[in-house]
């Protein structure tokens, strides 16, 4: 529609010409929807994007270096560790200096701390070195390099200085690096001595373990769905509430039933010794180890898989079945040519869902896993608030993250975020 | 139902042999319960077989052989190991009774299409059998622990006196003990305390935004909306981290700066948090629930001159309020059932009832936990039971319903 007419532009009630007036409405309703949703837009950003996204920047910041040893980090810039000579007196000079500020506001422990990740015996030296350069005086007791490295032979390590040096910048990968197993020296990227590299190992493990969780899920979870999904409404209805009735269950509740099932005078165990399939004397071990986590999650898992599985298969009408049988196929034909492609994306949105929740848990394995069924979680935990290696923590997360996010995306584009379903 | 297909009695070639292969597994069963399977295996059979024939012959008089079936199972359980044998084997007998008529007189098709060949017919009942036993894999664990919290001992496993169903055996002391312990109640109450405070700003910030975002006009409503289900994704483990951190920062300023009290800073970062965690849920079901909404109601609100909160709260909420209390009550189970963030968010003072328990699992195990959950579940249920009638509500007024 042309919006010129013999006599101008046409005029809305008011006397102002009609698009102007239209994208103004426009332009209010938008607002008005953005208002809306500004104040929840507001918190969740402001007390959860931001603090993780706060949490995941620690994994590179290394800034504690450079704030609590600015002139040494500065007198080291010029020295030149190829040369296998340690530092001159100014950067020895400069770190007594630094150091006599540190310790007053008992900072240097902390740097030592920081420091022994990336070399072990740093949190010492610092420690015990504290103590003693408390009573140097950084002006009168010059010159201090001799005087340094008799209070620490560590001083006149050439390494030290080095793994000074590699580790003064703001930014780091070390803690990434780390996170991987591997370690930066001043020689470059290297692999952590075989004892400490477990790492890699147990993101392996998580991942083989969510996969393990996920397959066992579709296969229990299938069946199910189908019957849900073929039987009168009556049936699924009653049915449906024996699958949300373990949804609507507290985790803990879930948890601590597994514990009283499979524990070693648990629920299995004794009923295998009363029916004479395990002897008394070795009683099975299903709990603190893979089993106990894989058994316990899918049970905990399995009706985030059903739904969806159900939702799908709903929407499948049994008579393609039918048609196909009578057109001559086989009962597994009709099955795997017709019925089972059709129901793929509830497969697909269940998997996703699942293998996201559980690459993630925490609870479950902290508690029936023992030390050999935990996940990245249980370490990212550990290293929050025992280890205080905080840094490596955030690494930790933001590979897991980065893992998730991935996974959501694809979730997102497959399902589409609005379909997710509850109940 | 009425049945689909003429049934006709089996031949006793066909009815034997299937009842006694059921006979040997039971007999195997008892068999290696007593130190000799294949003894028990043989028997079993034979003496089901026989049972069936007895059976069969008889067959005009089915339900006075019934009642004699399980009496004589139960009192040879009875003889054999007491009370809860006698429970166990009536069960078997009325099982066998069952099955033998259900496939001599050819029951076992009746509910079937007549089309169906003997090896389909066999596959559909496999095919329940495997169905069931995932439901048993999904229940059991959730029923276990029920008798296990009247337990009158302190342990986490069955005694014999429990099986023996002796009275003595069962004592509702740990009950005692939750209601009685300081610590359980004062977590009992901070959860109570918590949960609902931040139900309540998840629900009306997530309702708003959900009527927002719905909305035909909204900018930017992909990036929006995974921004705001973002709490759901992201684990919990580096949910906890982040706010952590953040959190104990945001308490330091309230306290140092602000003055307010610790136990008061404490609770309001835990709430806050919570909030955080449940508001997916309630965009989720309050959107779901918009999708059916006719928006020419408001419109016509609007037409005989109601102000926007009017409309809203006379037109709009009556009709989404299904979807927002369904949202609310999952927003209240997460944080009700939430652990991992309060663990690293909150204080002593602050701790909840699902903390309690994961300390209790870990640490010192004390059946008490199980009375906990015992009492869980049965909130739980009823939960499901107040969401499952909003969701029908909402399908009928809707029309969607195919009842």
């Amino acid at each position: 529609m042309s919006d010129i007419t013999a006599d101008g532009p046409v005029l809305a009630a008011d006397g102002t010409p009609l698009k102007r007036s239209l994208a103004r409405a426009m332009r209010r309703q938008k607002l008005r929807a953005l208002m809306l949703v500004a104040p929840l837009l507001i918190f969740v950003l402001l007390t959860f994007i931001f603090p993780i996204v706060n949490m995941l920047s620690r994994s590179v910041q290394n800034d504690i270096v450079v704030n609590t040893l600015p002139e040494t980090v500065r007198a080291l810039g010029s020295w030149d560790a190829s040369s296998g000579q340690l530092p001159d007196e100014a950067v020895y000079a400069a770190f007594t200096r630094d150091m006599a500020v540190a310790i007053e506001a008992k900072k240097h422990t902390r740097l030592g701390g920081r420091l022994n990740y990336e070399k072990t015996g740093f949190s010492s030296m610092f420690r015990q070195s504290g103590r003693k350069m408390k009573k140097l005086d950084p002006v009168a007791d010059a010159p201090f390099k001799d005087k340094l490295i008799d209070i620490h032979k560590g001083w006149g390590d050439v390494e030290t200085w080095k793994v000074l040096q590699t580790h003064s910048g703001i930014f780091t990968s070390g803690y990434f690096l780390n996170a991987i197993d591997a370690q930066k020296t001043p020689d470059g990227v290297a692999w952590q001595p075989e004892e400490k590299q477990i790492l890699l190992k147990l993101f392996g493990r998580t991942l083989i373990m969510s996969l393990i969780i996920t397959g066992s899920c579709i296969m229990l979870g299938y069946p199910v769905a189908w019957l849900l999904a073929n039987s009168t409404a009556r049936t699924a209805n009653l049915l449906l509430i024996l699958v949300l009735l373990p949804f609507w269950t507290s985790l803990l509740v879930r948890t601590s039933a597994w514990k009283v099932m499979l524990q070693q005078n648990g629920v299995i165990n004794e009923v295998l010794v009363w029916i004479g399939l395990v002897p008394d004397a070795d009683r099975l071990i299903l709990i603190n180890n893979q089993f106990g986590t894989i058994v316990a999650m899918t049970h905990i898992l399995l009706p985030f898989m059903i739904l969806p599985m159900y939702s799908v298969m709903q929407t499948i009408p049994p008579s393609y079945l039918r048609a196909a049988k009578s057109l001559g196929a086989t009962n597994w034909t009709a099955f795997w040519r017709v019925y089972f492609p059709q129901s793929v994306p509830g497969i697909g949105a269940g998997s996703i869902l699942v293998f996201i929740l559980s690459i993630g848990y925490y609870i479950t394995p902290e508690i029936v896993g023992g030390t050999k069924g935990v996940f990245i979680s249980n370490r990212i935990a550990y290293h929050i608030s025992s280890s205080l290696n905080w840094g490596l923590a955030a690494a930790l997360g933001t590979i897991l993250l980065v893992v998730v996010l991935l996974l959501y995306w694809a979730y997102d584009k497959i399902v589409g975020i609005d379909n997710v379903k509850l109940g | 139902m009425a049945a689909l297909t003429p049934i006709s009695r089996t031949p006793l070639s066909f009815v034997l042999p299937c009842v006694a292969l059921a006979g040997a597994f039971v007999g195997l069963l008892v068999g290696t319960a007593n130190g000799a399977g294949p003894m028990g295996l043989v028997a079993g059979a034979i003496i089901m077989a026989t049972i069936a024939f007895v059976l069969i012959i008889s067959a005009k008089y089915e339900s006075f052989t019934r009642g004699l079936t399980i009496f004589g199972f139960g009192a040879a359980g009875f003889l054999f190991g007491g009370l809860p044998i006698l429970i166990l084997s009536a069960l078997a007998g009325w099982f066998f009774h069952w099955f033998t008529y259900w496939l001599f007189e050819g029951r076992y098709r009746a509910r079937l299409l007549p089309y169906l060949t003997g090896g389909q017919v066999l596959w559909h009942y496999a095919f329940r059998i495997i169905a069931g036993a995932v439901f048993v894999f999904l229940i059991t664990p959730i029923l276990v622990i029920i008798p296990l919290s009247f337990n009158a001992q302190d342990f986490f496993t069955y005694t014999p006196e429990m099986l023996r169903f002796d009275p003595a055996g069962y004592s509702l002391k740990h009950y005692q003990d939750f209601f009685n312990n300081n610590e359980w109640q004062r977590s009992l109450k901070n959860s109570l305390t918590i949960a609902p405070i931040a139900t309540i700003i998840s629900v009306s910030l997530g309702t708003l935004a959900a009527i927002g975002l719905s909305q035909s006009h909204m900018p930017l409503k992909g990036t929006i909306m995974a921004i705001l289900i973002s709490p759901m994704i992201v684990p919990l483990i580096i949910s906890a981290t982040g706010m952590f951190f953040f959190y104990s920062d945001l308490g330091n300023f309230m306290e140092n700066s602000l003055g307010l009290g610790k136990n008061f800073v404490g609770y309001v970062k835990v709430i806050l948090a919570h909030a955080v965690l449940g508001i997916p849920f309630v965009i989720i079901t309050v959107t779901a629930t918009l999708v059916g909404f006719d928006n020419s109601l408001t419109r016509a609100a609007a037409n005989m001159g109601a102000n926007p909160v009017t409309t809203f709260f006379r037109v709009q909420m009556p009709l989404i309020l299904p979807g927002v209390i369904s949202g609310g009550l999952f927003a209240f189970i997460t944080s009700f059932d939430e652990v991992v963030v309060v663990l690293f968010v909150g204080s002593a003072g602050q701790k909840t009832l699902p903390w309690q328990m994961f300390t209790g699992l870990r640490e010192q195990i004390s059946p008490t936990i199980l009375a906990v959950a015992t009492l869980l579940v049965i909130i739980s249920i009823c939960l499901l039971t107040v969401v499952e009638m909003l969701r029908r509500r909402s399908e009928r007024l809707r029309g969607m319903s195919p009842a």
